[in-house]
């Protein structure tokens, strides 16, 4: 019989189900013993992300950074003139990129709740100020890690052009991700000064200038007509674009990711503190 | 003194919030001057006083927002500044002018605040269900925030303050800006959840405070002026109405204000 036949079928294909269920489960609540303090992170950062996606915030970033990116590949780096299979025309213009674009993206992060009101509510909530900040700052990261996923054509079209080293290219991401993250945790932390977004833009534009500049070569050039060579050495060590340029051109020395690293930690614990202490009326 | 305060789980906890000797100055500006109440259970406390009395300020510091230069609260017996976390779970608060995020759905906003809150799967929609039904939020669920009217808004906000059920509320200005029947339903809603909880809510409407509070705060200057029944308070004046209290209490006689308070 027909009507027989089927539910032994699916209670056979079901028997094994329970059993995987209570694994699921058990890993799940290790999970969420460990992962208890993220999961007021994760909240906030899916209410951040879903703030970009509301507005046309994201869209507007996302199409002016890949036209930008396009502009300055092609023209301003001659990627097509060069004559060879890599990414560095690419790459080499993402420290300027985003001393502008990062900036923009990370200004409404704290001043607009600020202005809004909205800070009263989120710092009532039960969570720390420091998981808000990491919650923020994630969104902000994972808004321009969609931007850099979007340009993974030209990854393409240099592989179809030639043979690039793929080590080089995936090394360059990866720098250009963490540089990113760089100029986003300055522009969060300039953002929670106060309840001005162009206050913020401005600020964390002149302190994203001040870690960009003094690696490029034309300003080292005139920097040291002017200073020491003991002097000018120390700045280019800070220099997000110095320390940008190894990784683009596939040296991955671990003290330049150690340098991201901890210029993303330090900024947000600025950014914490800023928060925590700054909630005047 | 926290292993005092442990044991006590939070539906025993007979003080739900104690603001203690709290003090808050901007700089030469005292707006909360020693300001000292305890609520309880069952209890609805009218927080009235005149605009820049310090209501507001006494509410931020109650909730851990600001903190205070001088004193403590503590909510259901949790510091807000020392426990902040404890307190905050066993806290509703409903912040001036009512807050939210203006660029999400009425929905997805309460989803969120119940995810911060530490609810999840059946719990969260379960609570999301309960804070709908109880603000009125069906008709509006899906629309952004900023499109909202007034009153609505008021009640997201409020909905976002309910949602964890908890034991504790402090509402500043709950009724401010909504039209009379909006006032009404508001109030039915205070006095429905006061049989379970400690509630504050600051006003500087009077017929408020005799409509919804058992109790009334009357705070000028920062400073409390009476604390007592609506009715004792509006037997202290002349004329036996509240609304003359307050004016002796915070207004051009308050010289007059040992006689009254």
């Amino acid at each position: 019989m027909p009507d027989g036949r089927r539910p032994r079928t699916r209670y056979s294909r079901r028997l094994p189900a329970p059993r995987r269920h209570r694994l699921v489960r058990a890993v799940a609540r290790a999970a969420a013993r460990a992962g208890g303090t993220w999961r007021p992170v994760a909240a906030v950062f899916r209410r951040e992300l879903r703030g970009y996606f509301a507005t046309p915030l994201a869209l507007v970033f996302l199409v002016i950074f890949l036209i930008l990116n396009g502009i300055l590949t092609f023209q301003a780096g001659a990627f097509f003139e060069r004559g060879r299979a890599d990414l560095i025309p690419f790459f080499r213009f993402h420290p300027w990129l985003y001393l502008l674009l990062g900036p923009a993206l990370a200004m409404r992060l704290w001043a607009e709740e600020r202005r809004s009101g909205t800070l009263e509510v989120l710092l009532t909530l039960p969570l720390t100020p420091a998981q808000a900040v990491v919650g923020k700052f994630l969104a902000a990261w994972g808004v321009l890690a969609l931007a850099l996923v979007l340009t993974l054509p030209m990854w393409a079209v240099v592989t179809y052009l030639g043979r690039p080293d793929h080590g080089v290219i995936a090394a360059g991401y990866l720098g250009s991700l963490l540089l990113a993250g760089a100029y986003l945790a300055v522009g969060a932390a300039a953002s929670a000064i106060g309840r001005s977004q162009v206050v913020a833009f401005i600020l964390a534009v002149a302190a994203c200038f001040a870690f960009t500049a003094p690696g490029s070569s034309p300003v080292l050039g005139f920097l040291g007509d002017w200073l020491p060579a003991g002097l000018v050495e120390p700045l280019a060590w800070f220099s997000f674009e110095a320390r940008f340029g190894a990784l683009m051109r596939g040296v991955l020395d671990a003290r330049d990711l150690v340098f991201f690293a901890t210029t993303i930690a330090l900024f947000l614990v600025f950014n914490t503190a800023l928060v925590a202490s700054g909630r005047r009326t | 003194m926290t292993e005092k305060l442990l044991p006590m789980t939070l539906p025993a906890c007979p003080v739900s919030i104690e603001l203690d000797h709290l003090t808050r100055r901007f700089g030469a500006l005292v707006a909360v001057d020693d300001v000292t109440f305890t609520v309880t259970r069952g209890e609805v406390v009218g927080l009235i006083g005149p605009n820049g009395a310090g209501k507001t300020t006494a509410m931020r510091m109650a909730s851990g927002f600001l903190p205070p230069t001088a004193g403590r609260a503590r909510i259901c017996g949790a510091d807000v500044q020392d426990r902040p976390l404890a307190a905050r779970r066993a806290l509703g608060y409903l912040p001036e002018g009512a807050p939210a995020y203006g660029d999400m759905a009425a929905g997805a906003y309460l989803r969120f605040i119940a995810g911060a809150q530490g609810l999840r799967g059946r719990t969260a929609r379960a609570a999301l269900d309960r804070v709908a039904s109880l603000a009125g939020l069906a008709p509006v669920w899906r629309q952004r925030i900023d499109t909202l009217s007034k009153g609505y808004r008021r009640r997201v906000a409020l909905a976002a303050a309910l949602i964890h059920d908890p034991p504790a509320l402090i509402l500043d200005e709950p009724t401010d800006g909504l039209d009379p029947n909006q006032r009404h339903e508001m109030r039915n809603l205070i006095k429905t959840m006061a049989p379970d909880k400690a509630i504050v809510i600051s006003t500087h409407m009077l017929e408020e405070v005799a409509a919804v509070c058992t109790r009334a705060v009357v705070i000028a200057d920062g400073r409390i002026m009476a604390d007592g029944k609506p009715e004792e308070l509006a037997r202290l004046s002349r004329i036996n109405s509240l609304e003359d209290c307050f004016r002796t209490l915070t207004g051009a006689g308050k010289a007059a204000a040992a006689g009254c308070g």
